[in-house]
């Protein structure tokens, strides 16, 4: 086949221009991580990233990422459901809301968060009645995150339920099968690329996340010190290398996420 | 908002048969369970800012956003949006341009390259910058030589928040233009206009809408930083503070409530933002519907 010539200008220009611009602000700062890191060796790289106190706030980190990122799974699919099929009103403010931890300054989220948990919060007080530390523990941590992955499920699996043929339903429901067989067998499976997908959002966004967390979780090393609050500690210290060999580790492990995010949206596109 | 076209293009009307509903009982709770979550998660952080902002009167409250060191913060982040948006802005036309009218090698990679700031966290984003400009980072002593000061100094928070809000206006231009085609645009080169003028007259009349919609969003980011940027601050107060930073600093000191007086003006921008977004999706659903009509 003879390729047809473009005539549409400014190719050399926008894309001179979007190399440029992509080069200096994100690909050679970002290259300065692994060039930090090379003069520091093995071994001290080794040591710093599997400290004691470096792998109490991975743990942390991923453990409290990976919780939120299941409440956010369980409750995001009932939310996009309910706001799916069915009807009351108020419905459009609803979905609107949504978003609010996308706009809301995480900062914000963070102060209004530990004011409801602190133990003379308005939720705090009672939690701190059965004995039970909410904010400056996991706990607080826990939600913090979970607020900032809400929309992240329902916003994946929204489009998906608005998708699926009434047929099918119909169908399954003609040869018998009720509704939670429904729901199960067919609606599920249908739901779980995007389901994944969404689940895999907020758990990477969770990770990587400070503002929101730093004003709940206490900051105690070894108990309540997130990884990113690591950095910053490592940063204040002036052990800039210590710093720079933990944001590897996070930033190798956040791909690894993204990668699996991309595969996940394209399954989802393709069922 | 490619989401949005998406949707537009492909829902169809949803049947309402008894088949599709689960009964009345059921719904009844799963509605309840959703509101509490909702309601637990989303409406008692706002209702929180607005109690503990006015809880001392308004007297305070007008005091707290009036305070000189507080002006000096908005008007950094006014600032500092000021200068990431319109640069991301030139950048997400520049980059949308190129991926969604031209065939070219490189192009898959070039398109994850733009998404690659959503995946970094936002203390990273900092200290790479901490790294190159640092005093002891990559031109921190060529920097101190020449008097000119990145970190700890407005032009790191610029960075950073551009850094952050990076991919946003590109992350929606690029579907959209690529949706979009390029027919009309070699229509226009054909019958005779130069490429500004296709721009301008052409292509920008159809994404004004999603160029829109990045740009509060990439706005609301960037007004909002917390993280990126507390790292290249240096927490100067009336000097390298913005907003978020100032409402840190007043919460830290134990002044809930000047901190939450700032925190709610934070609030205001976030409901705007969500306003205008909705106003946005309404106009684009209606375009779509309007054009999927006149064919």
């Amino acid at each position: 086949m003879k390729k047809r010539r473009n005539i549409i200008p400014g190719f050399h220009l926008s894309l001179g221009f979007t190399w440029a611009y992509l080069g200096l602000i994100v690909l050679i700062p970002l290259t300065m991580l692994f060039v930090n890191s090379s003069t520091m060796g093995w071994e001290a790289f080794f040591e710093a990233v599997t400290s004691r106190r470096a792998l109490a706030a991975y743990r942390l980190s991923f453990g409290a990422s990976a919780i939120a990122a299941v409440i956010n799974a369980v409750f995001g699919l009932l939310t996009a459901w309910v706001l799916v099929r069915y009807s009351f009103p108020g419905k459009k403010f609803v979905s609107a809301m949504i978003d609010l931890p996308f706009a809301l300054p995480t900062a914000v989220a963070g102060i209004a968060l530990t004011a409801i948990y602190a133990p003379n919060g308005w939720i705090g007080q009672f939690m701190a009645q059965f004995g039970i530390k909410t904010a400056f523990s996991p706990i607080g941590i826990t939600i913090a995150l979970t607020f900032i992955g809400l929309p992240f499920v329902v916003r994946t699996v929204e489009p998906v339920l608005e998708d699926i043929d009434a047929e099918i339903e119909e169908a399954a429901f003609s040869l018998g099968a009720n509704r939670w067989q429904i729901f199960q067998k067919i609606i599920l499976p249908l739901l779980m690329p995007s389901l994944l997908a969404g689940t895999a959002m907020a758990f990477a966004r969770a990770v990587g996340e400070y503002g929101s967390v730093v004003f709940i979780s206490g900051n105690m090393p070894m108990k309540t010190e997130i990884v990113p609050l690591l950095i910053i500690t490592k940063l204040e210290q002036y052990d800039y290398q210590g710093a720079t060999a933990i944001a590897i580790v996070m930033l190798l492990i956040s791909f690894v996420i993204l990668l699996s995010v991309n595969a996940l949206s394209k399954w989802s596109l393709k069922s | 908002m490619a989401q949005v076209v998406l949707n537009v293009l492909t829902s169809r009307k949803y049947h309402k048969t008894a088949i599709r509903q689960e009964s009345p009982f059921v719904r009844n709770i799963l509605m309840a369970v959703v509101f509490i979550f909702l309601g637990l998660f989303l409406l008692m952080p706002v209702a929180v800012i607005l109690f503990t902002a006015f809880q001392k009167g308004l007297g305070e409250y007008w005091h707290a956003i009036t305070m000189p060191d507080t002006l000096a913060a908005i008007r950094l982040t006014l600032i500092t949006a000021a200068v990431a948006v319109p640069l991301n802005l030139v950048f997400g036309i520049a980059a949308s341009w190129a991926i969604a009218k031209f065939e070219f090698r490189g192009r898959k990679i070039l398109t994850t390259f733009i998404d690659l700031p959503f995946s970094v966290s936002p203390v990273i984003s900092g200290l790479i910058y901490i790294l190159l400009f640092g005093a002891q980072g990559t031109f921190g002593p060529w920097l101190a030589e020449h008097d000119i000061k990145i970190i700890f100094a407005v032009p790191g928070i610029i960075l950073a928040t551009i850094f952050v809000t990076f991919p946003f206006i590109a992350k929606e231009l690029i579907p959209l233009m690529e949706s979009q085609g390029k027919d009309e645009e070699i229509s226009a080169i054909m019958l005779g206009a130069n490429g500004w003028q296709t721009f301008f007259r052409v292509t920008l009349p159809n994404i004004k809408w999603g160029l829109l919609y990045g740009v509060i969003l990439c706005n609301a980011r960037a007004m909002g930083e917390f993280g990126a940027v507390s790292v290249v601050s240096g927490h100067i107060r009336g000097l390298t503070n913005t907003v978020p930073l100032h409402v840190e600093i007043l919460y830290n000191e134990y002044n809930f409530t000047a901190a939450f007086a700032v925190a709610s003006l934070l609030m205001v921008l976030a409901f705007v933002t969500l306003g205008i977004k909705q106003f946005i999706e309404w106009r684009l659903q209606r375009q779509l519907t309007g054009e999927n009509n006149g064919n």
